[in-house]
């Protein structure tokens, strides 16, 4: 078989699957349960730090 | 130590450009190596001036906004230069007279257009991405941008890059590839700095004090790591000669052509819709004081976009030499995409749900929901086209160039805006705007004017569209070319009239934001020190 007709034969069977089931995968990762919770935290993160960096890493920011 | 490096390096490009000047085999390559020539040389005498002179003492609980200033101006100066160039390539168009005889084809429509496209989509808004990148970067990362002067080499490596492209069209040197004109020294230098600014956002994102990286970076990074991929591959070229601008693509035929609108299609899709969508989703929500409609929503946004932009550039070429399955790929997948963008689109409007009042009161927020709403229009405007049979009435008409405008005035242009009316309160220190009444001016003249324009590319477009495809009972085409041209004359005048409007709102918005740093009052101090209480 020669290059063009093996390369359009796995895009078009084994690479579209690896793809399209790595969108899925990505979507359902995104509605896992408490995925909500930090969710709003990283919509929320960008509501401070405004006029400095942060004095430390803020890991565990959920404890404060 | 380090600096010696720098002046030996600084030297020896300066010594060679000087003799690259004096073998240069066309002249937009001899006035492009007396640029870089110049270049080195102030650099040169830059970095002499300051050797010995104590290191400066950066304060790393500060953020580096001095690149995003001088970002804010250069995108505003940018800005005006290109809407400046688009304005009266419309009216040669209009007014063929125009184009001015005995400069030897200088400031023809053909080298302008080049001129035009590249300094709004590059310089416009690649300075836009940069200084707004720098911006995010560093408050969605609670750190210091990374890599100290990096970021400095990247804003000037911009500009020169800018300032080559812009002198080599005008003399004549292109690759006669469609948004990648710019010959392959250039193309060299581009990916120069590109990388750099690859590193710097990099540096930041992984030195970054909050966990999470925020969906603005994701878009912003897929944007840089794309454009870099594009660039490259789409400028794989062999030079005639190491003094020359000519250069030999290494691919032929539909190859070259195919290589050329995936790289084509993807700078819409990264530079002007990834990127830009990274500036809607932090500035949007920052003006709205509001988080983000659904964060969930944004990462499915992502992922589509990513997965589904990169196959859509086939669509250029329908009914081509391009095989018949690749063109149906291309519509097929531009089709797609048209849900994750209006995905998109709700998603930075419904972030005003609940504080839609703010629309009435608060210009710029109303320039950013504009400005959403014609990225919606434009993708969905640009699916439709991509269909086989639309394209065949759509493709080589004016409608292209409306559709293109719409998304360019409408969404690049006017998110830029809001974010520049965002952006200079903050980082010039400034209690508030100069004027809001400017603002709203801007506002509508931008709005009109982008209606204006993109009402009258339907109507010339699909006029000669259907003038080309008009054929007689014999079966004997109708119109002449020139027909069509003669048509099109009361259009062209009202597309000039409404990019001429764009214009003034520009000029309206830098005066706006001149007299904003220079006559608005400083922001009291907290207190003597200007310190800021721990949160």
């Amino acid at each position: 078989m020669d290059t063009y007709s093996f390369l359009r034969h796995f895009a078009d069977s084994w690479m579209l699957i690896l793809m399209t089931a790595l969108f899925v995968g990505v979507v359902v990762y995104a509605f896992r349960p408490g995925s909500g919770k930090l969710q709003d935290e990283a919509a929320n993160s960008i509501f401070r730090n405004e006029k400095r960096p942060a004095a430390e890493a803020a890991r565990n920011y959920k404890e404060a | 130590m380090w600096d010696y490096v720098k002046l030996v390096v600084l030297g020896a490009i300066a010594v060679f450009a000087a003799i690259a000047a004096q073998y240069g085999h066309d002249l937009a390559y001899t006035v492009n190596a007396i640029v870089v020539m110049l270049a080195a040389a102030i650099t040169f005498i830059w970095v002499l001036r300051r050797m010995y002179e104590p290191a400066v003492v950066v304060d790393r609980n500060t953020y580096n906004d001095g690149v995003v200033r001088a970002g804010v101006i250069a995108t505003a100066f940018w800005g005006v230069v290109g809407f400046l160039v688009g304005v009266i390539i419309a009216f040669q168009l209009a007014f063929p007279s125009l184009n001015i005889p005995g400069v030897d084809g200088i400031l023809n429509f053909g080298r302008l257009r080049p001129l035009h496209t590249s300094a709004v989509i590059f310089a416009f808004g690649g300075n836009a991405l940069i200084m707004s990148a720098f911006y995010i970067v560093q408050r969605t990362c609670a750190t210091r941008l990374w890599g100290g002067n990096l970021g400095w080499f990247v804003f000037w490596g911009w500009q020169l890059m800018i300032v080559l492209a812009a002198t080599s069209y005008v003399l004549g040197g292109t690759q006669g590839k469609e948004y990648a004109e710019t010959v392959w020294y250039i193309d060299w230098w581009i990916v120069v700095v590109w990388v750099s600014f690859l590193l710097v956002f990099m540096g930041t994102l992984i030195m970054r004090k909050e966990p999470h990286i925020y969906v603005a970076n994701w878009f912003l990074l897929s944007m840089i790591i794309t454009v870099a991929m594009l660039h490259v591959v789409n400028n794989l070229a062999i030079p005639v000669s190491m003094f020359s601008s000519k250069s030999v693509s290494l691919f032929s035929g539909v190859q070259d052509a195919m290589t050329q609108w995936w790289y084509g299609h993807n700078a819409v899709g990264f530079f002007l819709t990834a990127g830009f969508l990274g500036m809607m989703y932090y500035f949007v929500p920052k003006q709205a004081e509001r988080p983000v409609y659904s964060y969930k929503l944004s990462i499915i946004h992502f992922w589509a976009l990513i997965f589904l932009y990169i196959w859509a550039g086939p669509h250029h070429l329908h009914y081509t030499a391009l095989p018949d399955w690749a063109a149906t790929l291309g519509m097929v997948f531009s089709v797609m995409l048209w849900m994750p963008s209006w995905g998109g689109m709700i998603n930075g409007l419904m972030t005003l749900s609940g504080a839609w009042d703010k629309l009435r009161t608060d210009p710029i927020i109303r320039m950013m929901v504009v400005s959403v709403g014609f990225y919606g229009m434009s993708t969905f405007e640009g699916p439709m086209m991509s269909i086989k049979a639309v394209n065949s009435l759509s493709h080589y008409t004016d409608w292209t160039i409306g559709h293109v405008h719409s998304g360019a005035l409408g969404w690049n242009g006017m998110i830029t805006f809001g974010a520049l009316y965002f952006l200079v309160p903050r980082l010039w220190n400034r209690e508030r705007l100069y004027s809001l009444r400017l603002v709203s001016w801007h506002f509508w003249l931008a709005t009109i004017g982008i209606v204006l324009y993109a009402a009258s590319m339907w109507v010339t477009g699909i006029m000669e569209g259907l003038m080309w495809r008009e054929v007689d009972a014999n079966g004997f085409l109708v119109n002449a070319f020139a027909d069509t041209v003669a048509a099109k004359y009361p259009m062209y005048v009202v597309r000039g009239t409404g990019g001429l409007m764009f214009l003034i709102g520009a000029l309206i918005m830098c005066y706006n934001l001149v007299m904003t740093v220079r006559a608005q009052p400083a922001k009291a101090p907290v207190n003597a020190n200007d310190f800021v209480p721990a949160e």
